[in-house]
């Protein structure tokens, strides 16, 4: 008799901790299935950078000697040297077994190990591309909330044309015209580099001017990106626009621009996450253009070096590292959506 | 006292197609603690003639006549006093209640949110709780006030509208098809709340619907829309029972009778569309589809005319005693 009732207890002790753990288990679910597919998409770009680069490139011995006359054995002796002469199986092992331990070979063009190029050159990017990219979401937004609000207002009209102009320029055009005003008329700011030599070792002096030569650079890449979160802003927007909650905080008796921050622009954002998650993922690649245009130390200088020398390694490794901070950008996107967009939690 | 009075009110829609009448001349009062109905088809200018006692019409509305709220013109005021007035002079529980409260706002906020905006002295917390105490009075646990909406049903999220309508203790409730997305069974709880709120509070609440049975449930008078025009009016009852205007006849009869298989089997229908607002048809709007039009419809429109005690129709049948029913 007792044996009997005790399942029958111990059922009905589970119940409450079985509804808490299907919450828990959603939500794990849901993680599961997004990690899980940015682990696929990974091991994609792991394999394809490895095979893309062997056949674009052709055999690096011929590019790295241009031609000039060298002995059969010498060709051998550089071949060993650059680890090339053993099978291709063995080669793939070592890079994805190098990939994984951060151990990414060495630049045939510096030669010097991969990681501590990218590790010096990585904050000049981060700083170019960060600066403009928060700068562009932020004015984007900005503006293309108030645009789409006023759908057809002389501001709309005016903002969404200089955008889709300033969009459409190319990126090296405009940093040249940025540089023809500024730096060469105006005189008001340096057009190459990081930071002068003559400048004062403290970190005070440093920072003002490593500032100083920031100002161009961010300043054309914000222009030509931030139009994009302009008209992305401003459609989530329009598409708010007719919506019936909006009529209930008008009636409600809210002000014009409480309607809009607090009702229209929280749920216009939701769609943008996803973008702007995967503008912070293209932070690391940043702009290629511009950093080329201002001789700016960073990722997308080595990026263009490495593809006039060729410098396979080096590709192979920046192909790796610029499609791994998307996929992670976007997966943080997924995990964050559950939190803000209470929606999904229920499909 | 009259409480909502509309005078004359036009409302013309600019639109591609040219200018759209909605509502064409309506005279309407409703007084303190009264409930009137208003009922029509599809498109007759009722959900519009809603909207514009807040002026919520959009921008391509042209509005002109009088709608005086506690004798003040809405029509007339100010951005500022406007603002003032919404929500606690009159309060609307909208249609389709999804898509009238914000998906990504918890409702209890949504609920305080009128209470902040017009009582500067209310405290957040102040106003939590009385949205809480509001949900209570509706019959929704006060726990729910931490739900978003699409965590509850089409009842509950009715619920949750009509005590935001509640929230600045308006003395006029709109009512805009509250309850037409709801099956019988809720529908007839929601109706049962929003009639003892009526008695309890004594405020004034125009409720809007196509589906008579509800007004007449919860309604001491009843108007009839048709083609932005009022066809009828009188007490409700009388008007749905003993209709003196075609139009209220074919409205009454297109719901069968409880309980008689004749009616359940054929509940009689009205041929034809309403009129297009942009070619309205010369005499009564409603003669293209009227059973017992006389010659005189075709020629002039008829005016609102008393037909009985407390009654008027705009039916020249009606106006001469004759029966408006075949």
């Amino acid at each position: 008799m007792t044996e009997r009732s005790l399942p029958a207890d111990g059922a009905s002790l589970e119940a409450p901790s079985a509804g808490r753990g299907r919450v828990s288990s959603g939500f794990g679910r849901y993680l599961f299935k997004h990690v899980s597919g940015a682990a696929v998409s990974l091991l994609l770009v792991l394999f394809s950078s490895f095979f893309i680069f062997r056949l674009i490139a052709g055999d690096p011995i011929d590019q790295l000697t241009k031609e000039r006359p060298v002995s059969a054995e010498q060709r051998a002796a550089m071949r060993a040297e650059l680890g090339l002469d053993r099978p291709l199986w063995q080669q793939f092992w070592d890079y994805i077994a190098g990939t994984l331990t951060m151990d990414l070979g060495e630049s045939f063009q510096y030669r010097r190990p991969i990681f501590d190029l990218i590790v010096e050159r990585l904050p000049a990017t981060l700083l170019l591309s960060g600066t403009g990219m928060v700068l562009a979401v932020l004015l984007g937004f900005w503006i293309g909330t108030r645009s789409g609000w006023k759908q057809g207002s002389r501001f709309d009209k005016g903002h969404v044309a200089t955008g889709l102009v300033l969009y459409s320029a190319p990126t090296f055009w405009l940093g040249m015209i940025v540089i023809l005003i500024f730096a060469r008329y105006l005189g008001l700011f340096p057009v190459n580099g990081m930071r002068s030599p003559s400048t004062p070792p403290d970190f005070w002096s440093q920072a003002v001017d490593i500032g100083h030569h920031l100002v161009l650079p961010v300043l054309t890449y914000t222009a030509v990106v931030y139009a994009g979160y302009l008209m992305i802003m401003r459609s989530s927007i329009l598409d708010e626009l007719g919506s019936d909650y909006l009529t209930t905080a008008r009636a409600k008796g809210l002000r014009d621009d409480e309607v809009r921050q607090r009702h229209a622009v929280p749920n216009a954002l939701l769609p943008t996450v996803t973008l702007v998650f995967l503008a912070l993922g293209s932070v690391v690649n940043g702009s290629i253009v511009t950093e080329t245009v201002f001789s700016w130390p960073g990722l997308g200088t080595l990026f263009v070096n490495s593809i006039f020398y060729p410098d396979r390694p080096v590709l192979q490794a920046l192909f790796v590292l610029f499609s791994s901070s998307t996929i992670l950008a976007v997966l943080c996107a997924e995990i964050l959506y559950w939190f803000i967009d209470p929606r999904i939690r229920r499909s | 006292m009259t409480l909502l009075e509309f005078k004359d009110l036009h409302v013309t829609y600019r639109g591609s197609r040219g200018r759209l009448p909605a509502v064409r001349g309506v005279d309407l009062r409703v007084d303190a603690g009264e409930t009137l109905g208003i009922a029509g088809e599809s498109g007759c200018g009722k959900s519009t003639l809603a909207m514009a006692v807040l002026r919520l019409l959009p921008k391509s509305a042209e509005v002109s006549g009088e709608i005086l709220l506690d004798g003040e013109d809405l029509l007339k005021m100010g951005w500022g006093r406007l603002r003032a007035v919404r929500w606690t002079g009159a309060s609307i529980v909208f249609q389709g209640a999804m898509h009238s409260l914000n998906a990504v706002q918890r409702i209890g906020r949504q609920i305080a949110e009128p209470i902040l905006v017009h009582e500067a002295k209310t405290t957040p917390a102040a106003a939590a709780k009385r949205a809480e105490a509001l949900l209570e009075r509706v019959g929704l646990p006060p726990s729910r006030a931490r739900s978003f909406p699409h965590e509850l049903s089409g009842g509950q999220r009715q619920r949750v509208m009509i005590a935001m309508a509640l929230a600045c203790d308006p003395d006029l409730i709109i009512a805009d098809e509250a309850t037409t997305a709801l099956d019988v069974m809720v529908q007839a709880q929601v109706l049962r709340l929003i009639s003892d709120l009526v008695t309890e509070r004594g405020v004034g609440l125009v409720m809007i619907s196509h589906d008579l049975s509800v007004l007449s449930a919860v309604c001491d008078r009843a108007a009839v829309m048709y083609a932005g025009r009022i066809v009828e009016e009188g007490p409700a009852h009388e008007v749905f029972a003993h209709a003196r205007h075609p139009y209220s006849a074919a409205l009454g009869a297109a719901f069968p009778v409880i309980g008689d298989p004749a009616a359940r089997m054929n509940p009689g229908g009205l041929a034809g569309d309403p009129p297009d607002p942009a070619r309205l048809p010369q005499g009564c709007s409603f003669r293209p589809r009227c059973a017992v039009a006389v010659e005189r419809c075709g020629a002039e429109s008829p005016e609102l005319l008393e037909v009985g005690s407390a009654r008027v129709s705009a039916c020249f049948v009606a106006q001469e005693g004759m029966p408006v029913v075949l």
